[in-house]
Order: C-alpha cells, then sequence, then structure tokens
C-alpha cells in the first residue's frame, strides 16, 4: 500500500542526504524535472536514491503550456522517460508560458484569459497528458501586472481547463495572497471559490516585497518563511476541502534541512486535523 | 505552428510580450506598452535575466571565480541580451558563451578565458552524460596481445578532453574549479585535459598532446594500433602502455570490440 503523502519539502542538492535519511511520516520530495533531464551522472543517482525511500513529484517550469503553439515534443519525450524512470507521485506545471519561438524566458510569463487562450491551453494540457500517459495539476500562477482583455477569471478559467480536459489544479496559496495584494482582490474570496474537487496539491512558500517598490509589489520569491497570513488561508483552504499533499517550496536564502522540516511539521500537522480546523 | 497561431491574439501578445522584456524601448504594441509602462513589469524583465544569469553563473563557476562576481554577472548580461536559451533546462544554457568570451571586447586582456570556459562547459557534458561501467586495466588481460592492435577502445559517453596549444588552460581552470589558494606563478605552455565520471563525480587529469591524439583517434573508431600510431605521431617518445594504463584508471573507456575487417594484427610495444 502506497503511504499517504503529507506535507513534503522542494529538495536542494544541499540537503540530499539529510533529505534521504530523513524518516518523517508522509514525507515526500518535489523538484522541478528540468534540472533532472540527464542522460545520467550523479544528479540523476541523487533522485533515483531518494526515490528509493520517499514520493517524488516532478513540478515542471517550462512546459510552456499559455504559448500560441503545441509543446515542445523533445522537451516532453525527455520529461516522460524521467516520469518513466522515477514514477512521480505527482506531475505538475504551470498556467503560464516561458517558451517562445525558439527562445526559453526562465519565468513564469501571463496572458489574457480569452476563448482563444483556453482553446489552445486545453489543448496543450491534452497534449501533455497524453505524451506523458499521466493526470497533470496546472498552478495558479503569481501575478504583478494588470492586464486588459480577460474574458474570464482565472478560477473560472482553471475550473474550465479541468473540465475539459481531466487535468488536476495545483493551489498555491502564496500565489493566491501575492496576486490579491498586486492587483487588488480578496484572497480569502479567491480561496474559498477554488473548485476543491480538482485540488490535487497545494503549495505553500515565502514572498518579500518588491526591493525598489516596497509593500506596493509582493515578489513570490521563494526566499523566506511562509508568512502567518499564508498560514491562515492554508488553514482555511484545508478546512474546506480536506486534506491534499501539500508542498513546501524553497528556493533562496536557504536554512537548513532541520529548519525547513519544522516549517513542514506545521504543514502535516495542519492536514493531520483539517475537522478541527474547521470546528 | 499553422498559420491561424501565427495570426491569433494570443501569439500577437506573445510576439510583443516578449520583444517587451527584451528591449528597452517603448513597444509599438499600445496593449503591450500600457503593461510595460506598468513598475511591475520589471519584475518579469528582471526574473528572465536573473535566471540566465544564475544559469551561466553556475554552468561556468571557473570562469566566475577567475574574473570575480561583477564582472562575470555583466559579461552573461551581455550574453544572455543576445543569446536566450534555447532550451527549457537551463543546465545546458552557455553552449555559445566561451566563442562570445572569445569576441567579449573588455575580455581582451584574458585571452584564456573562452577556453577556461571550454573546460567548464566539458564538465557539464561529462557531468550530465550517460552511466556506463568504466573498463579498468583487466579488461585487457584476457585479450591475446596479438589481437589487442585490432581491438577498439570507445571513448566513455561521459569522457571528455581537449588540447591547448596556446596556454596553460588545464593549470588556470583547475586552480579556479578547486578554488585553490595556490597562487604561484603558472608557467606558460601548452597543456590539455581529461575529464571523466569513473565512478560517480566527474573527476579531471593533466593530458597531454599524445593523450589527446590517442582519444581522438579511439573516439573516430580508429584500433589501438592507429590510435598508438596517432600518440606517436603527437609525441614520439610515448610510453604507450603508461598512457593506455593512465586512461583505464581515469575512467576514459566504457568498451572494447575488435574491429570489423582485417587490420594488421599488432602487438604492444
Amino acid at each position: 500500500m502506497t503511504p499517504t503523502l503529507t506535507a513534503g519539502l522542494g529538495l536542494k542538492p544541499p540537503h540530499y542526504e539529510e533529505a534521504r535519511a530523513c524518516p518523517a511520516a508522509g514525507l515526500w520530495f518535489e523538484v522541478h524535472p528540468e534540472n533532472y533531464l540527464v542522460d545520467g551522472g550523479p544528479r540523476l543517482a541523487w533522485l533515483h536514491a531518494i526515490r528509493e525511500r520517499h514520493a517524488v513529484s516532478l513540478h515542471g517550469v517550462a512546459l510552456s503550456l499559455a504559448a500560441d503553439a503545441p509543446p515542445d515534443a523533445r522537451h516532453l519525450g525527455r520529461l516522460r522517460a524521467l516520469a518513466d524512470r522515477i514514477e512521480p507521485a505527482l506531475v505538475s506545471e504551470h498556467l503560464a508560458w516561458s517558451a517562445w519561438r525558439g527562445a526559453y524566458h526562465p519565468d513564469l510569463l501571463p496572458f489574457p484569459r480569452t476563448g482563444e487562450a483556453l482553446a489552445r491551453i486545453c489543448a496543450n494540457v491534452s497534449a501533455a497528458q497524453d505524451a506523458l500517459g499521466r493526470r497533470i495539476a496546472i498552478e495558479n500562477p503569481s501575478h504583478y501586472l494588470r492586464i486588459d482583455g480577460h474574458e474570464r477569471g482565472e478560477i473560472d478559467f482553471l475550473a474550465e481547463l479541468s473540465r475539459r480536459t481531466g487535468c488536476g489544479l495545483l493551489l498555491d496559496v502564496n500565489n493566491v495572497f501575492v496576486s490579491a495584494a498586486n492587483l487588488g482582490f480578496d484572497a480569502a474570496g479567491y480561496v474559498d471559490a477554488f473548485p476543491g474537487e480538482a485540488v490535487m496539491e497545494i503549495h505553500l512558500a515565502g514572498h518579500t516585497p518588491d526591493p525598489t517598490l516596497g509593500e506596493g509589489l509582493l515578489v513570490d520569491s521563494h526566499d523566506a518563511p511562509v508568512c502567518a497570513a499564508v498560514w491562515a488561508l492554508y488553514e482555511r483552504l484545508v478546512a474546506r476541502i480536506g486534506p491534499r499533499p501539500t508542498l513546501l517550496e524553497r528556493d533562496g536564502n536557504l536554512p537548513s534541512f532541520e529548519d525547513l522540516l519544522a516549517e513542514r511539521d506545521r504543514a502535516h500537522a495542519v492536514l493531520a486535523m483539517p475537522e478541527a480546523l474547521a470546528a | 505552428m499553422n498559420a491561424a497561431a501565427e495570426t491569433g491574439a494570443l501569439a500577437r501578445f506573445q510576439d510583443a510580450f516578449a520583444d517587451a522584456l527584451r528591449s528597452p524601448h517603448a513597444p509599438s504594441d499600445t496593449a503591450i506598452a500600457a503593461l510595460a509602462e506598468q513598475p511591475a513589469f520589471a519584475v518579469y524583465r528582471n526574473t528572465v535575466m536573473k535566471g540566465c544569469i544564475d544559469a551561466l553563473q553556475a554552468n561556468f563557476p571557473s570562469v566566475a571565480r577567475l574574473v570575480g562576481e561583477e564582472w562575470f554577472r555583466a559579461a552573461a548580461r551581455v550574453h544572455a541580451a543576445m543569446a536566450l536559451p534555447d532550451e527549457p533546462s537551463l543546465l545546458r544554457y552557455g553552449a555559445a558563451f566561451p566563442a562570445f568570451l572569445a569576441t567579449f571586447e573588455p575580455a581582451a586582456g584574458l585571452p584564456y578565458l573562452a577556453d577556461v570556459a571550454r573546460l567548464d562547459r566539458l564538465w557539464t557534458e561529462a557531468h550530465a552524460a550517460a552511466d556506463a561501467p568504466a573498463l579498468d586495466r583487466g579488461a585487457l588481460a584476457g585479450i591475446d596481445p596479438g589481437a589487442l592492435g585490432d581491438a577498439i577502445l570507445h571513448p566513455h559517453p561521459a569522457a571528455r578532453w581537449a588540447w591547448f596549444p596556446d596556454a596553460p588552460i588545464y593549470t588556470i581552470w583547475r586552480r579556479n574549479r578547486e578554488e585553490s589558494a595556490d597562487d604561484s606563478e603558472i608557467e606558460w605552455r601548452a597543456e590539455g585535459a581529461l575529464l571523466a565520471r569513473p565512478h560517480d563525480s566527474v573527476r579531471w587529469f593533466a593530458l597531454d598532446a599524445a593523450g589527446c591524439r590517442y582519444l581522438d583517434a579511439c573516439a573516430s573508431g580508429l584500433p589501438v594500433a592507429q590510435a598508438i600510431d596517432a600518440a606517436l605521431g603527437a609525441e614520439a617518445d610515448t610510453n604507450v602502455v603508461r598512457l593506455i594504463s593512465a586512461l583505464l584508471d581515469a575512467g576514459a573507456f566504457s568498451r572494447i570490440t575488435h574491429a570489423p575487417g582485417h587490420a594488421t594484427p599488432r602487438s604492444l610495444p
């Protein structure tokens, strides 16, 4: 029987050994597959060593599913090969684009949520799921810009994407908080309206004010602990939809594995008693 | 992409947005111009550029240490502005960076920099190459000495080597790659290097011109006898037994096969 995944951690090379050895119940690890698309060598060996002890999730950042072009077939082939080797518990990507006309922009770029975009992204998500042979979860990105021309709200867009393609959703609570602050909407209202039945995974992370614009612009920087307001949104979400695999993302100002694990344990505790939160 | 996609509103948005990320000038597309005017547009510009520069710094650590972080990141920014990654795995980003450094005006006083970058690049290739058991000396033990000249030694998938006729690139690269405190004077001479993965991680070794020629011949599929000729052609006094043993110990080969056809039998001298 596969053990239930509770709260996991983004896997960082400095923590490989501690991550592999850690016996915490429900612990799992997430990686960006782009960092492991190699033919062999120590990176892949480490990922295999960790996979022998823990469930692993592949969280892609580069499929560019919101580009008005089919996903890169070679990249999809490499992802499939990695997925077949690692047998991930979850595979996810973003509602964003990054590759365009042969150039890869290492970021998650926005677009107007039109009917045209929805049709294209549905086709791309279906193509990705077919190529990978797996259901994938699509994540709500962080927003910084006010874009004219949206025909659908983000939740409506994601729900329709899930309905048409069968894909799951990944709700990044920190992205909701950052976007709500930047664009001026109600984060709790967004979390409350998100289609819970489609949520395959939840993300938590820290953010920071923009170095030049300050509190007026929050950046999804993944370089700080999860803030109290995001914890509150998370508890509110879990109380409503029940426990889902939850990942703590940390990329910058990397603390010790022990400190990350303590933060992860807090999410684990929330998942262990959602009824208490709802009460 | 089909013609409909080329002319769709989403494609036009992405064309204009991508242009605006790269160019500091006001976009001609009015909708994108309105986005680029928002202070938050800088978050995307900065994230894209930082992602490229961070990747180059991670992929060329010896160059970065040699020139210092500030100089490196300024050079990386110029390169990234000219050549964004062409694929989503940033660990392979920078194939054109050594050639860029060779023509980068501010690096004119550091003529060895491009070759140091080439060794960093070879390290990345060796690091990410396919796994295969490395041949050890025992692999040759079972072969009839008379047939050895006809055997073909196949370089290991992770083996990379280069000869630098103009400068002690290996010593310069190694001191920086190893973050060595050794700042003694470097003898100015030609040098070569072998990078390989005999076990798990990438290891590096000095390699003379004969060794580089020997491996070039093996990579071309030439049998041992002709590879030896190539090595002796580079350095006539090469001890080929010692050379081949050292290459085996370094993990330079993964397979030995027998040459097809009718090469002249020849034993090791």
